[in-house]
Parts: C-alpha cells; structure tokens; sequence
C-alpha cells in the first residue's frame, strides 16, 4: 500500500473516501472500519461488514493523524467506518480554522 | 500532491455545487472540473511546455490554472500593463508556450518562435460556452511546477518566480477546511491574474467549496455593484481599492448586508481609511493579511478579534496592532535576523524570514532559499512582545543615515495624523554628509502644508534624525495598479533635484 501524499483511497466497507496528506515514516496498512481500504478507483461495492470496534464514523473535511508514523489522512467523504493504521485507531487533529485572505 | 487534487475531490464530494461565475449561467464543481479537463487534454495535444495567459479576469482564468496542472504545463499569466516591449520579452521567455491572449491584446503581441497565439475568443467558444462537456480522464501528469510569475522587477529583468504544486497545496491544505464553506458563500475576485492572490483564491476557493465571482477589472463602481448583485460573502482588496469601495458605498448608499468577510493586502493600509471601513461596514470581519510571491501568498494575518481587540484598547501595545500584519500562520516558522543573522530581540528590527512547505523561495534556474529551508524575504520588520508582525517595508526602502536606520513608515504614520495629508511617502535620498537623508514627499489637502508643525510632530513623536531635511509637494503619489507605492521611481525623481550635499 503505496501511502504517498495525494493518492485517494476509499473504504471497503462504507462511503469513506480518503486522501493521504502526509506518508507515513514506515509502510503500513491504512483501514477504514477494521479493513484494508482500498485504491479510489476500485469499482467493488462497500460491503458494509464495519467492525465495530471501528465504527466512529469519518467526517468530510476533517483530518485524522496516526501519531506514531505521522500518517495524516484527510475525510474527503464521509462513512460509518473509521480509521486505523495497522490497527490503532487514529485521532482527528484539531486544528482551528483560519480566516480566508484571499 | 498536485493542485488538480484540490478541484478533484471537492467535485466529487459536492458536484452540483455552485463554483464558478454568477446566478443561473454559472458552472457547478462537476462541470467546473469537466471543462477544465477538456482544457487539459486540448493542452497536452498542443504538446508545449507551457500554458500562458495575457488578459482580464473571468471564469477562463480558474479553468486554465487547473487545466495546466492536470496537463502538466506550468501557467504563467502575465502583466497586461507592461509595455509592449517588456511585454513581448516575457512572451519570448515563456516560449515553447500556447498564449491564450484577449482579443483586443493580440496586436501587441509580436510572432515568436515556439508561441502558438489563441484569441480569448476562441477559446471560450470552444471550452466555456454551452452545456458542460463529458469529463476527460487524464493520466496524472508529472511536471511538479505549477504556476511561473513574473516579479515587478523594479531592479533588472522581471523574475520568474516558480511555485510547485507542492508549495501550492500546502498552502491551501494548512489554512483552508475542506469544504468548510457555506452553499451561499461567495468570493469576488479582483485582484489581477498575475499577482499570486488572483492564484491562490481559485486555489482556497476550489478546496473550500466556495464560489467564486470575477471582476473583468477594478473599478470601485463594478466592485460595489457585484458584491450586491452576487450577494458576495468574501472578498479580497489591496488598499486603494478599500478607500475607493468606501466612497461609492457612501455615494450609493449600498450597505452590502451579505459581505461577512474581507481581507486587505497587499502594501501598506493607512490606519484612517481601515477606522473607516470598520465603522462603515460593522457586520464584516476584517483580515490584513501579508505575504509573498515566494511564498504562494499569505504567511500572517491580523484576524477580526485582533483588529476589535487594537481598536478598543486603551493599551498603546495592544492598540498599535492595528498596523500590524498579525500572527504567522501556524505552518509557518518566521524569524527576524540582523543582518550577521543573529536573531533580534522583540521590538528590535530586521529582516523577516520564513520557513515552511508553502515558501518556494526559487525562481526559474535559480534556489533563493538556504539549504537548511529558510527564505530571506528582502522584507524589513519586527515582532512586538506577543508575536505580532510589523512589516516596514521592503529593506531596500529603509533609510540608512549616518549609519542609523530609518524606516519610512513610522515616519509616514505620524503625517497621516494629519488631516492635511492627502497622501505621502518618506524616503531616503543620497546625500554627501550623512550617505542618505531623509525626505518627505506630501500630497497636501489644503494645498498649503504647515511642514513646521509636521516636522515638529516627527520630533517629539520621533526624534530628530527622523524629521525630514527637505519636504516636497505633489499632487499624487505614483502608484502600481495593485496598489504599491512606487518609490524607487519617487526615489529617482527626487534624486536629481533634492541633493545638493
């Protein structure tokens, strides 16, 4: 799973689509809903099959870092599923949003 | 990433979205994107390695910056003021190119070798009339720069200034939400193709969700009436614009009641005519923001909060914030340095660097920026106590007397105090005794200026190496259309008859 910056993912198993902001420092596999996502292009249905444990939800808009690999991936469509870089949950980074200059 | 990215996603995410031009012959993200794909493939068929654009504003302008980046062809919009023969230079060094020029430019362009000429014309009959076209499917093209502009050039040959995808999208990435926007919102673009602002707000826009609305060109007229018109939200102006936009709001009566946000930039804000837009238009958030070329546009703003929180403190240090450019962006590193590039001390003036994703820092054939990522700006300033950024200028325009610096601005703040003053500028003028002095240049409202008590002001404000020696009397100040003060062409002016030793 080539995590470059810009390539566009989407979710096995739910509506989430996903564009990787930042790469992570070691290979590994992005999941969305407890599963490997995969490339944006893919035509297969999301099966639906959302792990729960793994069920937050990922908002559009919002971004989601994995601390340890500094993986940052942007929601770029919502899905009930929600993220995880080789199995540990990743977190929305908060970050206020600035004014518009221009 | 690539900046094409930024216009994918938003038209998948939201296609029917309203994104470009105004009420019902507007195109949605879907078509946005469709039309500029279309673009693409006309590009990369044309097989040159750069796109290039000469003409007014509109919705063409947004289509063929996407466009460029799915076809991999740098864009380089350029400056319909040059003169035809400075021109006609910077065409040639766009070559092999396609110019797209507006009709009635085409005649000042002269034939060059490897430019292939398209009337505006032609182009939007083909790419921007009509139903939107079916979306074409390009494969991901390689070129990892985006955009070439031109840089004024007041020393020499104007400088292509190269910005990558990469410096773009960060941009837009660390100070945009994604579609964070409301359906409603509304940004007016008037700001030329060539000045980077023109550049990064297709940029914000397209990832942010919002639509945008062209002026073909500025007059405060056209400007007032759109907002109204398109129920504007957002908008960006350079200061002379605002001062021009107050009178006709005056004029007209227009309160523009949808207006919720609108940045300055650009150059200097006098202090009077902001007073005048906060209390004219009290609805509006107001941003300064400041940033270069170099550096895909913003890198400090003076947010809403900071510029009610200036202008109700009874705290001279809080209340001079209203002169400042604001805090640097949180993705950004700023420092001040002297000049053996020591850090300066909070207060202490220097030159303002910058480091972070979005600084190029290069021009064509040319890396402008330290090995280690930071980026002089060329931009003299200084960092109050809370990290608020003072911009003086740039640090050729600093005065250097007797080995003491001078920045004009300080100078020129205290004769705004004036009501007299239409306008002025302070800058230094060789000189035997003291390597530069300084002169004051006023355009006088009454016509009969008391320089005495001016003089006397800078004085007791100042001190007494800051008051200017020679005091001259203009009409007007010579100005660039975006609203820079010329002051090397001042400079040269007075040059001749203000030093006799």
């Amino acid at each position: 799973m080539d995590l470059r910056p810009g390539s566009r993912w989407k979710s096995a198993v739910c509506d989430a689509q996903l564009v990787v902001v930042r790469p992570p420092s070691s290979a590994g596999e992005l999941q969305c809903g407890g599963v490997a996502v995969v490339p944006i292009d893919d035509m297969k249905a999301p099966t639906g099959a959302i792990d729960p444990a793994f069920a937050d939800g990922v908002v559009i808009g919002k971004r989601y870092v994995d601390e340890a690999s500094g993986l940052e991936v942007l929601g770029a469509k919502a899905g009930a599923g929600s993220l995880a870089f080789n199995g540990v949950a990743m977190a929305i980074k908060g970050a206020k949003p600035l004014p518009a200059s221009d | 990433m690539r900046t094409p990215l930024l216009l994918d996603i938003a038209a998948d995410a939201c296609p029917d979205r309203p994104a470009l031009g105004g009420g019902e012959e507007g195109d949605d993200f879907a078509s946005y994107r469709a039309r500029a794909s279309c673009v693409a493939a006309w590009l990369a068929a044309q097989g040159k390695a750069n796109t290039a654009f000469l003409g007014m504003n509109g919705t063409a302008l947004p289509v063929l910056l996407f466009a460029c980046g799915m076809a991999g062809t740098p864009f380089i919009p350029l400056n319909y003021r040059l003169a035809d023969d400075d021109l006609n230079k910077l065409v040639a060094r766009s070559a092999p190119s396609t110019l797209i020029v507006d009709d009635d430019m085409l005649p000042r362009i002269a034939p060059t070798d490897g430019v292939t000429l398209i009337a505006r014309s032609d182009f939007e009959a083909e790419f921007m009339a009509g139903a939107p076209p079916e979306k074409i499917d390009l494969p991901e093209a390689g070129n990892e720069i985006a955009v070439l502009l031109f840089t004024s050039g007041t020393t020499g040959d104007p400088k292509a200034a190269v910005l990558r995808h990469a410096n773009l999208t960060s941009y837009v990435m660390s100070t945009v939400e994604f579609l964070g926007a409301g359906e409603e919102e509304a940004a007016l673009i008037s700001v030329p193709s060539y000045h980077i602002a023109g550049i990064s707000a297709i940029l914000t826009a397209a990832y942010g969700g919002r639509r945008i609305v062209y002026l073909p060109a500025f007059t405060a007229e056209d400007w007032v009436a759109t907002c109204a018109a398109e129920a504007i939200t957002h908008a960006m102006v350079v200061p002379t614009m605002l001062d021009r936009i107050l009178d006709v709001m005056e004029r007209t009566g227009e309160t523009l009641p949808a207006l919720r946000a609108l940045s300055y930039g650009g150059g200097k804000m006098p202090e009077p005519v902001i007073a005048r837009a906060l209390a004219k238009l009290p609805h509006v958030a107001f941003v300064n923001a400041y940033g270069l070329t170099e550096t895909s546009s913003t890198i400090a703003l003076l947010g809403a909060e900071d510029h009610r929180a200036a202008f109700a403190s009874d705290d001279p240090a809080v209340r001079r914030r209203i002169a400042s450019v604001g805090q640097p962006l949180p993705s950004i590193e700023l420092e001040i340095r002297r000049e053996d590039g020591s850090p300066c001390a909070p207060g202490e003036q220097g030159e303002i660097h910058v480091r972070g994703e979005q600084v190029s820092g290069e021009y064509l054939h040319k890396k402008a920026i330290a090995d280690d990522g930071w980026f002089a700006t060329s931009d003299a300033g200084w960092l109050d106590e809370g990290g608020y950024l003072f911009v003086e200028g740039r640090l050729d325009d600093v005065i250097v007397r007797g080995g003491e610096n001078i920045s004009p601005g300080e100078i020129e703040d205290v004769l705004r105090s004036f009501d007299d003053i239409a306008d002025c500028a302070v800058l230094g003028i060789p000189c035997v005794q003291w390597g530069e002095k300084v002169v004051a240049v006023i355009v006088s409202k009454s016509g009969q200026p008391d320089t005495v008590a001016m003089a006397a002001a800078i004085r007791a404000k100042l001190r007494s190496t800051k008051t200017p020696e020679q005091w001259f009397v203009r009409d007007a100040l010579p100005y660039n259309e975006t609203g820079k003060l010329l002051r090397r062409v001042l400079k040269a002016e007075l040059a001749a008859e203000a030093c006799a030793g």
